[in-house]
């Protein structure tokens, strides 16, 4: 499982990556959501796997925390998802401004011969 | 406790009244002069309610705590010398007020001139009062910002933005400098606190960092105070409104370098480095100031010019040193405030009465308005120190200052002759100012006819003018008591008391003084017919203007040879900078893993169930032909890049954080929604890019796949390494053993995110809110690309009645789901507590139910029906959330302490009701308001797009038509 998950991870973080690097914008955008995704998945296996026992406590009575998933990187990648929902937004509005400014979707608002 | 209340809110009335003014509309002219006044009339009362304290010689102390460990703490410190240095501020401030009233136009917006006036009085006052000496930086920072907004103020003319500009890098540079001495006194002493400082001026004079801790202390009280080589930043600074003029740039913030001169003459001070350099500076500034003076023809510059040669007086005396030197100083100081202000006061009358401010226009205007002309030739010749007026007395001062014997250095015995000098030449200008503003023939050629001004404006003037004749007759029992409990503050209680009098016999500076003024009539004569046909400047020195050399300086250190130096090392190209990020991660990692990294010997390993690796071998595949179609099929790469978020999000769900998974899936949806509305305005890419095809592009599609793939594989197999090692114990367990406990709820995350650490979430909503807006902003102004104007080919194929039709029985379902959305949500938002759920979850849910029906159906068709106003719903929720952390101040808890507790309610049962709950209804609200926000901007975009197509079309017909 653990194996699984490292190696999605690595090729999600491959194809953001890779996309981070192209020239169309459209591109970069996919790059960066498939990055917070990789991302969001590293930190979250920062807590280790734990199959089956979400962090939901019983009320009342001893816990036990060895048994339960880490709650911490959840917390932290919650709010980093809809982070990352508002980032992209902003990005989006981004590239259609220049896109509409300037003619071209490549990144840098001119062809690559232009410049 | 009293004393410190009232020092406190004698040090921040000022900004208190500075954010209150900007909330007055456009027009409320009256009200924000009397707000203004009245905060600096309260001001000065408290500083009267003082005055028996301060006679005794005692001074008032006030302490905030802000950081200790850092012994930065916000004190306030009031003595004899701040006493009447603010009283100044104030006074002035006061007439000020009242002057800029009748001087500025109706059509300033006199509010925030008004809250800058303000914004810079308490500024002021913060240096006067610091009783720590980073805070005083801190204020004397805010001092050069807010007098860069006033110069500014008319912001249309060139000539205000471009003395602002030179204005405020002058004194910021100057800022960085004492801000760097200041430190370096804190290290020298081990303190900052002003009292302790003061008291270890042997410390500091022994210490090998004297000299550098000197220099960069001068650098920041000449460049305020418009010292030479630094003067020439308040010539300039005179596009400033002329009320600015009166108050900041002649009677009271450029008095805050020879304030801090004198503040720090014991500490820094009497040592002939001192003596070289402030006297040295201080002399040369006087002289060159007078002469220059002479030769201006704008009166406010000659004013400026003079202005500068009587700080280069003060920060000359000084240097000097000792107690009657400094008594000297803080009585110029005073003196030169009354005469000077009222001097700019009346420039300001005669530009606004005469249109013009030029001296080669101006003459006659005694005849015109005899009572202010009677008011400035008073008040020009306190400016030359005639007798029986308050120049006189400094001036006389001054003199025996200079012939006073120092160190027998050549400076020293010079200083009686510079002082000559400079005194004719101040008489010489002062008669310049006088005869050829009032007296001559009538001009006939200008822009206003000229006529007395009102009364509100003059009264300033008057009373100014009245405090100069009184000083001057009566100095000793007006304001020599406080001159010397001034004194005794700087120096020390040892410091002699001294005696001001008129006539001191025949002596040395009386003569000096009769010398200079015979000289300075003759200068005058000698000069008058020349000098109007002459160039704005001494002859031959005024090729040599400071302004210039400084311009290109300026130009060569903002413009050219940063993008001389931004050719050579960076680029503006994206890619490249990408690639140095990543590379740069890269090589981090590496380097900090080097030799380290090791994967457990006994790993942590769950057996696969078959189910997960079919899922991940999907989510890659998914991935991997995103990466490959998101150039040429950007629909189906947005298709398969939604693949690979389900495939996470039943990752999340798999390995027990159902709140994440039910997170990610809402957001997954809005995300793809929100795309696809944007592809609508991304033009398709018809032809295929001839370049791609060719070796260079592939060359360098291959090295970014090589930088992806190492990047790929470093973070699989550190998370891999992370994720098999055995956990140890962490936070995360003192979390899951007091959620319950300390928190009152059963699900940990969520207790996390609203209770232990909502403090981190309160932020982050702040950015989401951030972000929205800024959303919305840039949606405001947006202009589509040419290409996508034009309605979609599909709907131009489909007829008005299928389009009616399309997708009819979806479309009625969706609107149905309204109101199960709306109950899903709040099933979300109350279970949260306990149970997977939560105010992000619900926020978007609901934020869903509102675009499930602008799908189902058109903008139009929503609008009509629901009224979203998706920005209250973004403010009440940050209302809400900080309304709750506030809540907890009342009880006597840090900021967004949280109360919990379960509440039993009829037939429902236990209910949780914690604080935190209320704020997890502030997240809701406000994620809602910030989707549905985003969302609507952009399908909005449709509408504004028919409406361009109409009015263009329009056009068309009209053009047709003609």
């Amino acid at each position: 499982m653990e194996l699984i998950l490292s190696i999605a991870i690595g090729v999600l973080a491959t194809s953001g990556i890779w996309l981070l690097l192209r020239p169309r914008s459209f591109q970069v955008i996919v790059g960066l959501c498939l990055l917070s995704y990789a991302v969001n998945l590293f930190i979250f296996s920062m807590g280790r796997l734990t199959p089956g026992r979400p962090a939901i406590m019983p009320k009342g009575g001893f816990v036990d925390p060895t048994i339960y998933a880490d709650p911490l990187p959840q917390a932290l990648v919650l709010t980093a998802i809809v982070i990352s929902f508002a980032t992209t937004a902003l990005f989006l509005v981004v590239l259609l401004a220049s896109r509409g400014l300037t003619g071209t979707d490549h990144v840098d608002g001119k062809e690559r011969d232009q410049s | 406790m009293a004393e410190q209340n009232l020092l406190t809110i004698l040090a921040l009335a000022p900004f208190a009244a500075s954010l209150l003014l900007l909330t007055y509309p456009h027009n409320a002219l009256r009200a924000a002069a009397w707000t203004s006044g009245l905060t600096l009339t309260a001001g000065l009362l408290i500083l009267l309610g003082f005055r028996d304290l301060i006679q005794s010689g005692e001074s008032v102390r006030a302490n905030i705590q802000w950081i200790p460990s850092l012994q930065l703490n916000i004190s306030f410190r009031l003595d004899g010398f701040s006493w009447l240095f603010a009283a100044l501020v104030l006074c002035i401030g006061i007439l000020v007020v009242i002057y800029a009233r009748s001087y500025m136009d109706g059509q300033d917006r006199m509010p925030r001139f008004y809250a800058l006036l303000m914004a810079f009085t308490g500024a002021m006052q913060g240096i006067l009062l610091s009783g720590n000496i980073l805070i005083l930086v801190v204020f004397w920072e805010l001092t050069s910002i807010v007098s860069f907004l006033l110069i500014g103020f008319w912001h249309q003319s060139a000539a205000a933005r471009d003395g602002a500009r030179t204005a405020l890098l002058i004194t910021a540079l100057g800022g960085l400098g004492l801000l760097l001495s200041m430190l370096l006194i804190g290290y020298i002493v081990g303190s900052y606190d002003l009292e302790q400082v003061l008291a270890s001026g042997d410390v500091i004079r022994s210490h090998h960092l004297y000299e550098v801790t000197l220099v960069l202390f001068l650098l920041g009280a000449f460049t305020k105070s418009a010292q030479f080589p630094f003067h020439f930043w308040l010539p300039g600074a005179m596009a400033a409104p002329t009320p600015v003029s009166a108050y900041l740039h002649s009677a009271t913030m450029v008095k805050a370098g020879v304030f801090l001169l004198i503040r720090f003459e014991p500490a820094l001070g009497r040592t002939p480095e001192w003596f070289y350099i402030v006297a040295g500076v201080g002399m040369l500034t006087l002289l060159t100031g007078a002469v220059i003076s002479l030769f201006r023809h704008d009166l406010k510059g000659l004013l400026a010019y003079s202005t500068i040669s009587h700080l280069g007086l003060i920060t000359a005396l000084a240097g000097f040193g000792g107690p009657a030197a400094i008594f000297a100083a803080i009585f110029h100081i005073c003196n030169h405030a009354a005469f000077k202000a009222s001097l700019f006061m009346t420039a300001g009358i005669i530009d606004h009465e005469t249109g013009t401010r030029d001296m080669r226009k101006l003459g006659g205007l005694i005849r015109v308005m005899p009572v202010t002309a009677v008011l400035a030739i008073v008040a020009t010749a306190a400016m030359a120190g005639l007798p029986l007026l308050n120049g006189f007395l400094s001036k006389e001062m001054f003199f025996a200052e200079a012939v006073e014997w120092h160190d027998g250095t050549w400076l020293d015995d010079a200083l009686p002759y510079l002082a000559v000098v400079a005194g004719a030449f101040s008489v010489a200008y002062s008669w310049r100012l006088i005869v050829t503003v009032f007296f001559g023939p009538t001009p006939t050629d200008l822009p206003k006819t000229p006529h007395e001004p009102p009364n509100a404006m003059r009264l300033p003037v008057a009373f100014l003018v009245a405090v100069c004749v009184i000083v001057g007759i009566l100095p000793a029992i007006t304001i020599e008591p406080a001159l010397n409990i001034a004194t005794r503050a700087v120096i020390g209680p040892g410091a002699p008391a001294v005696h001001i009098a008129i006539w001191h016999g025949i002596n040395g500076p009386l003569l000096m003084s009769v010398i200079a003024i015979l000289v300075g009539t003759y200068l005058f004569l000698a000069t008058a017919r020349s000098i109007p046909f002459g160039p704005e400047g001494p002859p031959i020195f005024h090729h040599l203007r400071a302004a210039k050399i400084y311009d290109w300086l300026e130009l060569q250190f903002s413009w050219r040879w940063p993008r001389a130096i931004f050719k050579r090392i960076s680029t503006e190209q994206l890619q490249p900078q990408l690639r140095v990020l990543v590379l740069t991660a890269l090589l981090f990692a590496v380097a900090s893993l080097w030799g380290s990294f090791n994967i457990s010997n006994t790993p942590r390993l769950h057996q696969p169930p078959p189910a997960f690796l079919l899922m991940w071998t999907v989510g890659a595949a998914c991935a991997m032909f995103a990466a490959w179609q998101a150039k040429y099929h950007r629909f189906a790469a947005l298709v398969s890049l939604g693949g690979a978020g389900l495939i996470t999000c039943l990752t999340f769900a798999w390995l027990s954080a159902p709140d994440l998974a039910v997170t990610q899936l809402l957001v997954e949806v809005v995300t793809t929604v929100l795309l696809l509305l944007g592809l609508r305005w991304l033009p398709k890419r018809r032809e295929e890019i001839a370049e791609d095809k060719l070796l260079p592009a592939k060359i360098r599609r291959f090295r970014d796949f090589i930088i992806a793939l190492a990047g790929g594989t470093g973070i699989a197999v550190l998370a891999y390494a992370i994720m098999t090692r055995p956990l140890v114990i962490n936070i995360g367990d003192w979390f899951l053993g007091n959620a319950y406990y300390e928190g009152g709820g059963t699900n940990v995350v969520n207790v996390i995110l609203v209770d232990f650490r909502a403090f981190d979430t309160y932020g982050e909503i702040c950015v989401l809110a951030i972000v929205a807006l800024t959303v919305y902003a840039l949606l405001r102004r947006f202009r589509p690309s040419a290409e996508s104007v034009e309605t979609p080919a599909q709907q131009m194929q489909t007829s008005a009645q299928n389009a009616t039709d399309y997708l009819y029985v979806p479309s009625v379902i969706m609107l149905w789901m309204f109101p199960v959305l709306i109950l899903v949500s709040a099933y979300f938002f109350f279970r949260g507590h306990d149970l997977p759920g939560g105010g992000f979850a619900a926020g978007v849910t609901m934020a869903i139910a509102f675009l499930v029906q602008y799908l189902a159906t058109n903008v139009r068709w929503v609008e009509a029906r629901i009224t979203v106003l998706p920005i209250r719903w973004m403010g009440f929720g940050l209302l809400i959330a900080t309304a709750t952390g506030l809540g907890a101040w009342i009880f006597g808890y840090p900021f967004l302490t949280a109360y919990a507790q379960y509440v039993h309610l009829p037939v429902i049962g236990q209910v949780p009701a914690a604080t935190a709950m209320l704020f997890d209804l502030g997240v809701f609200a406000l994620v809602m308001g910030a989707t549905v926000l985003m969302l609507v901007a952009i399908a909005h975009q449709s509408l504004r797009a028919n409406r361009l197509r109409e009015i263009e079309e329009e056009k068309a017909d009209k053009k047709e038509a003609a």
